[in-house]
């Protein structure tokens, strides 16, 4: 069928079951744009900023384990969806951000809104396409969807000049996509399976070490069902909350910088680390040389280019976890036995005791923990949550009760303040049935506030949880802690009035002083049903603990400091 | 520390707009070293064969081949171990130094004079990297104006 490259785009979309697309236009996307107000098959959702549009569509991903899209105008309009690409490409989200571009005849004159996209985009996507003719786009379209949701996923960005998107081309998307250079191990070697099994059987305190490939690879079931036919207790990276469920006795909370005493003592000691999607990031091992110093290392990722890339891993698996763990329950059955590893299960628990997650109430200040483990005794599995970056961010890693993968939405990788905002609108719109709170700073909600516009008009209710410490807290923290308290321009007493901010939108705001008014206003919003924005004044110079400091070894924790 | 090692790689890619930068591009975003890098189509295919020279670590060159592997349009990567490998150069001396020495060196090295022009003389050699540095020592004194290396190219045996 003979259509135009806008019409093709549209098409496309349709065939790959797309319902919303996240977007702002321009001059060089114009003609999609055209074509996206003549169909109705799909929601467009117009961001007041491009960087937003890309985070909605990476909330909506994560949300739903679909590819989200993305749309963006050529120049600016790209330059500024670039975090959100870089974004997603660290936390390995599966997105389609289709940008226009200057026609073919301007291209490299230096045109109005020109910019080398797909140069700026290479190294922040998992692949990236300009498109010279029309006739490729069926192609290029589909590839781009296969890319960014299979192997590891990721980005895929394309970019199509305006008079790509005018010419008239054959439209033809039955095609199957034949890529002879993409090929992704999905399948582990069982010779190698086989042997990690025997390692798990002889090892005396082995230690599942969760990352977030799990999630993305919808294998949180599978790892559960492993875990509990063999008994072997985990550890949950940042970006793998959820997967066990906080309530598995086998669960032991999260690992790394902010992770707690018995995670990392467990990691410190254990005799064998079972990798599953995790990639061993520095936030989780500290130092690389003190690292799980007495282990042996299995680990299972289906990108081939993580595994002995920091850490050596003595039996590699390259593979889909959710087949390799299968694959690994089917053959421990009868060969691993959970009564061996009692005694380790009780030494976990000594290291629970001995120092367990936790903070210190102060009478007439709200802890910023309270909040957290608050609307997790309100909303609990009920929620969606969402986080900016910076201390709020750790404390909801830390004392949120997540039941479920998907269920925490933050940026990882490359810790992106003002991620939180947009892509908990992402988040409300891949699941509209349970509630989508930003758990976010003082610092951070402003870096997109922009968004209320957005989620006001279409109905996207977020509930803004702002920790309001009057400071960029985690700069603020390692100020306090390693630059002999010099704050340098971290000082945030200058606030806006955040209720009459929120009400110019036409949403709801409260501040927030007491205990009791925190409660009252979460009811409130919660049954309101619309965008809203809790100021929670909370005490001003607490700090995450416990912390290991960059670069230190796991197990020289700091577990406490009090701060005046 | 680990000691670093020289390398050749070699790397099959789609022949598409960008396919060099995005090798280039990883090189430099990870801050591997790129000794030498030739590029070139395979005749009767839609692929190119780049021969990359660098030098790194074992960990850092087999994190360059798996990084170089996951880059779609790559189609294999080969790491040389057992290999021939050859580099081309040119030199351009003035006219006034003596042809038949240039002549007899570049011979000794797989060359020749392939130019003399009115004020000037151009020899080439094909050798192996490190014979076509010595040639290039040796022909310091007779005061080349122009050099020109092409970077290697290898096949396994």
């Amino acid at each position: 069928m003979q259509m135009s490259g806008a019409q093709m785009v549209i098409e496309a979309l349709k065939h790959e079951g797309v319902d919303t697309v996240f977007g702002y236009p321009g001059g060089a996307i114009m003609n999609v744009y055209d074509e996206i107000y003549k169909q109705d098959d799909f929601q467009h959702i117009l961001t007041r900023h491009e960087q937003a549009a890309v985070h909605a569509a990476e909330g909506y991903a994560k949300v739903t384990g679909k590819v989200g899209v993305a749309m963006v105008t050529s120049g600016p309009g790209f330059t500024n969806a670039v975090t959100g690409i870089a974004d997603a490409y660290m936390d390995s989200i599966p997105l389609v951000v289709i940008s226009g571009q200057v026609p073919m005849s301007l291209i490299g004159t230096d045109a109005f809104q020109e910019i080398d996209s797909v140069g700026i985009s290479r190294s922040c996507t998992k692949h990236n396409y300009l498109v010279t003719d029309a006739a490729d786009l069926p192609r290029v379209l589909k590839e781009a969807f296969y890319l960014a949701a299979t192997g590891r996923p990721g980005p895929v960005h394309v970019d199509i000049p305006k008079d790509v998107t005018a010419q008239i081309a054959e439209f033809d998307y039955s095609r199957p996509v034949e890529m002879e250079t993409y090929k992704p191990t999905t399948k582990g070697n069982a010779r190698q399976i086989k042997k990690a099994i025997e390692a798990i059987a002889a090892a005396k305190r082995p230690l599942l070490y969760l990352g977030g490939g799990i999630i993305s690879a919808n294998a949180a079931d599978e790892v559960r069902a492993f875990a509990k036919m063999t008994g072997i207790p985990a550890v949950e990276t940042f970006m793998a909350r959820g997967t066990m469920g906080a309530d598995n006795p086998l669960v032991i909370s999260m690992l790394g910088m902010h992770g707690s005493y018995a995670a990392n003592m467990a990691m410190s000691e254990t005799d064998l680390v079972i990798g599953l999607g995790a990639r061993f990031d520095d936030r989780v091992t500290g130092k690389l040389s003190e690292f799980a110093k007495n282990a042996d290392v299995i680990h299972v990722d289906i990108d081939p280019a993580s595994i002995s890339k920091l850490v050596n891993a003595e039996y590699p698996i390259v593979g889909d976890v959710k087949y390799v763990v299968e694959e690994m329950t089917t053959l421990a059955k009868g060969k691993v036995d959970p009564e061996r590893y009692a005694p380790w299960l009780e030494t976990i628990d000594h290291f629970n005791k001995l120092h367990p997650l936790g903070y210190e109430e102060e009478a007439g200040t709200i802890k910023p923990q309270w909040v957290i483990e608050r609307i997790g005794q309100l909303l609990g599995e009920k929620a969606n949550i969402s986080t900016d970056v910076g201390q709020h961010q750790m404390w909801t890693a830390q004392f949120y009760p997540f039941t479920r993968p998907r269920q925490f939405i933050s940026s990882g990788g490359l810790g992106t303040m003002g991620f939180g905002f947009p892509a908990a609108m992402g988040v409300k719109r891949g699941d509209m049935e349970r509630v989508s709170i930003n758990v976010t700073g003082d610092g951070s909600i402003l870096m997109n506030i922009q968004e209320l516009m957005t989620s006001v008009e279409y109905k996207l209710p977020v509930i803004n949880v702002i920790l309001n410490n009057h400071f960029l807290g985690m700069v603020r923290q390692w100020q306090t802690l390693f630059y002999d308290k010099r704050y340098s321009e971290t000082d945030l007493s200058m606030q806006p009035n955040w209720v009459g901010l929120v009400e110019s939108f036409g949403g709801v705001g409260y501040n927030v002083e007491t205990k009791e008014e925190f409660d009252a206003a979460l009811k409130d919003a919660v049954e309101k049903n619309v965008v809203a924005m809790i100021n929670v004044s909370v005490s001003r110079f607490e700090n995450v603990l416990p912390m290991v400091p960059a670069g230190g070894s796991l197990f020289n924790m700091m577990l406490e400091y009090k701060d005046k | 520390m680990m000691q670093n090692e020289r390398r050749v790689v070699s790397v099959i890619l789609q022949n598409e707009a960008s396919a060099l930068s995005r090798i280039t591009d990883l090189f430099s975003a990870r801050g591997y070293n790129i000794e030498s890098l030739t590029v070139a189509p395979i005749p009767e295919s839609k692929y190119s064969r780049l021969t990359i020279a660098t030098s790194g670590s074992v960990r850092v060159i087999e994190q360059i081949i798996k990084q170089l592997h996951k880059l779609i349009p790559v189609l294999r990567v080969y790491e040389h171990a057992d290999l021939v490998e050859k580099e081309m150069a040119m030199v351009k001396f003035p006219i006034g130094e003596n042809l038949s020495d240039i002549e007899t060196l570049s011979k000794a090295y797989n060359g020749k004079i392939v130019n003399v022009g009115n004020d000037m003389i151009i020899a080439m050699v094909a050798d192996e990297p490190k014979r076509v540095s010595h040639y290039l020592e040796a022909v310091k004194r007779f005061n080349p104006k122009e050099i020109v290396r092409s970077g290697t190219v290898a096949l396994e045996r």
